[in-house]
């Protein structure tokens, strides 16, 4: 809570003292607490404007050291920035361990709100915004520290879904920036960049947003660009649930996980053409709060057996909610941004989302769902797959190590 | 990264342990003022320490210099395995309008509870005639030695850094670029 919020809430209270007052003093019971309760709801609606100062959040932080690496189990930032990046043939292991540990170095302060060491524009770095770092190494990386790869650690298979471009996919090194601020976000990046050129070049990077810090409760289900409610069955962090989807427990990636990025077109002109009936039945869920069309809240779950008047499903049998669910054993954790980008040609708009999924091993958990997806899912008419990657995600490190040590140290 | 833990000369630590042990032996008869002051070496720490990565020739070295004692303390020298010839060097306007960097007289005093920053364009520790290259990431030493003859060893990481070109009083080489 930031220090404006603290004040609103504390008049509130006091305001809250004063109505029990007057309810001993001799009020109705019922009508003081209906007072107090519209009148705490005022005072906080309008403790903004009544102070003159907005709540300001860019100096709130999330540790960096620990046993996973921020920026997964993190509220998701508005703003993030993935870029991946292909290692200079030069770049020994010791090259690797050296570049680690000054990135490394470089996310835990600017993640702390201090200047990385060397940095130019110091002030940049004053509000981080809940700013995170997240390393993520490709297969490329792991054969150059002479490392063995987890099985997953892999390009996906092909599916027939996807007309995949170089310029969205693969890479050696993954840095997944994340900030409630955007140009924390850039400052950010060009910082681990400048630190990263002697040993690594960009291979492509992918901004992507959410709903703007403040617009909406922290922890609300994010919408894409379809105007979904898109990332409703997540686990919860901070769960065993959601330890035992996300956390891999073999070898040097134990503590960490695994991410696939796939950066996915939305075509929304045909989309437009679709009515809302028929966007809620390819989806499986209404558009109005992300509830199954066999419920009314966004966390009741689907009735996959119920069916309508005519006898079919009323989630049909092509709903990416049922076709991405299956028998529910395959379970991963999604983190993804938006992205929006000028069109090019006569086109109106370039947009899609850029599908972030946590997993501890994709051959086991991701996999299955994407088969079950490229085979059939009405949604597939209107997205299409034309970047993809797969990292190692290593586990976190503590104030003396770097992120790779359990690899390169 | 280790950039802000700092290492003493062992003999540093010799000789406080021997005060120690002096001042406890004698604690009957010693009032507070018998006792030893800290060294110049005891007082100071470096934080946020990096040197610039260099392949050949000069470079130079950054940080905080605090000194948390009662006294005022002088750096006078300072030695590196990276460096056959270290100086302390100043950056100064020549005259004509531009700023240069010099080696400063008399060394570099650090006030009593205050802090030496040495930053690019600025104060700072250099290095004249590098022994390998200092690629980014490395982790280099350095030895200070204080006007009263004591030493703070600390590691300062290497950074690439496109800045801190300031040319030499003097000469017309500039500090080894990184490329």
């Amino acid at each position: 809570m930031t220090p404006v919020r603290d004040a609103g809430s504390g008049r509130g209270v006091n305001r809250r003292q004063l109505l029990i007052g007057g309810a001993v003093a001799g009020l109705g019971a019922a009508a003081a607490i209906g007072a107090d309760l519209a009148l705490t709801a005022q005072d906080r609606a309008s403790s903004t404007p009544t102070t003159g100062t907005e709540a300001v959040t860019g100096g709130e932080t999330i540790a960096f050291h620990g046993p996973h690496q921020a920026g997964i189990a993190a509220v998701p930032q508005a703003h993030a920035t993935f870029i991946a990046l292909d290692l200079r043939p030069s770049t020994s292991r010791d090259g690797l361990r050296r570049m680690m540990r000054i990135l490394t170095d470089d996310a835990a302060r600017l993640t702390q709100g201090e200047a990385a060491l060397a940095d130019s524009e110091a002030e940049l770095a004053a509000a981080p915004a809940r700013l995170t770092v997240t390393f993520g190494f490709g297969p490329g990386l792991v054969a150059r520290a002479g490392g063995d790869a987890p099985e997953w650690l892999a390009p996906l298979p092909a599916f027939s879904i996807d007309r995949l471009e170089d310029a969205w996919s693969g890479g050696d090194l993954l840095i997944d920036i994340a900030s409630d601020d955007p140009l924390t976000v850039a400052h950010t990046a060009r910082m681990l960049l400048k630190d990263a050129r002697r040993f690594a070049t960009v291979r492509w990077r992918q901004d992507g947003f959410r709903r703007a810090r403040g617009t909406e409760q922290p922890g609300t289900t994010m919408r894409n660009l379809f105007g979904q409610v898109d990332g409703t069955v997540n686990p919860t962090p901070g769960t065993h649930d959601f330890d035992a989807v996300v956390w891999a427990t073999d070898g040097w990636v134990a503590g960490g996980t695994s991410l696939v990025i796939r950066r996915i077109r939305m075509t929304l002109d045909t989309w437009d053409e679709l009515d809302r009936s028929g966007r809620e039945q390819s989806i499986g869920r209404t558009l109005s709060n992300g509830a199954p069309l066999t419920g009314t809240k966004e966390t009741d779950e689907p009735d996959f057996t119920a069916t309508g008047t005519a006898g079919f499903p009323v989630i049909p049998d092509f709903a990416h909610i049922r076709r991405a669910r299956g028998d529910g054993t395959e379970r991963i954790y999604r983190r993804s941004y938006n992205y929006d980008l000028p069109p090019t040609g006569d086109g109106v708009s370039e947009s899609g989302l850029i599908f972030a999924s946590y997993q501890s091993d994709v051959i086991a958990q991701f996999l299955p769902i994407q088969r079950r997806l490229d085979e059939l899912d009405l949604l597939n008419q209107w997205t299409i797959p034309i970047g993809s990657a797969v990292f190692a995600i290593p586990p976190g490190c503590d104030r003396d190590g770097f992120i790779g040590e359990t690899l390169l140290a | 990264m280790n950039t802000r833990t700092t290492h003493r000369p062992a003999v540093t630590l010799t000789l406080a342990a021997t005060a120690v042990l002096a001042l406890a032996g004698c604690a009957t008869t010693a009032p507070d003022q018998s006792a030893e002051p800290a060294t110049a070496g005891q007082s100071v720490t470096i934080t946020d320490a990096w040197v610039k990565a260099a392949d050949d020739g000069m470079s130079a070295a950054f940080g905080d210099l605090t000194n948390t004692g009662d006294a005022d303390v002088i750096l006078v020298s300072v030695t590196s395995p990276a460096s056959t010839s270290m100086q302390l060097h100043e950056t100064v306007d020549n005259g004509s309008g531009s700023m240069v960097m010099q080696e400063r007289d008399g060394g570099f005093t650090i006030p009593a509870g205050g802090t030496l920053t040495l930053e690019p364009g600025g104060n700072h520790l250099m290095l004249m005639d590098l022994t390998a290259p200092i690629l980014a990431g490395d982790e280099i030493e350095f030895t200070l030695t204080f006007s009263d003859g004591s030493d703070y060893a600390f590691t300062a990481p290497a950074k690439d850094y496109s800045g801190a070109n300031e040319t030499y009083m003097g000469d017309d080489m500039n500090m080894g670029g990184n490329d």
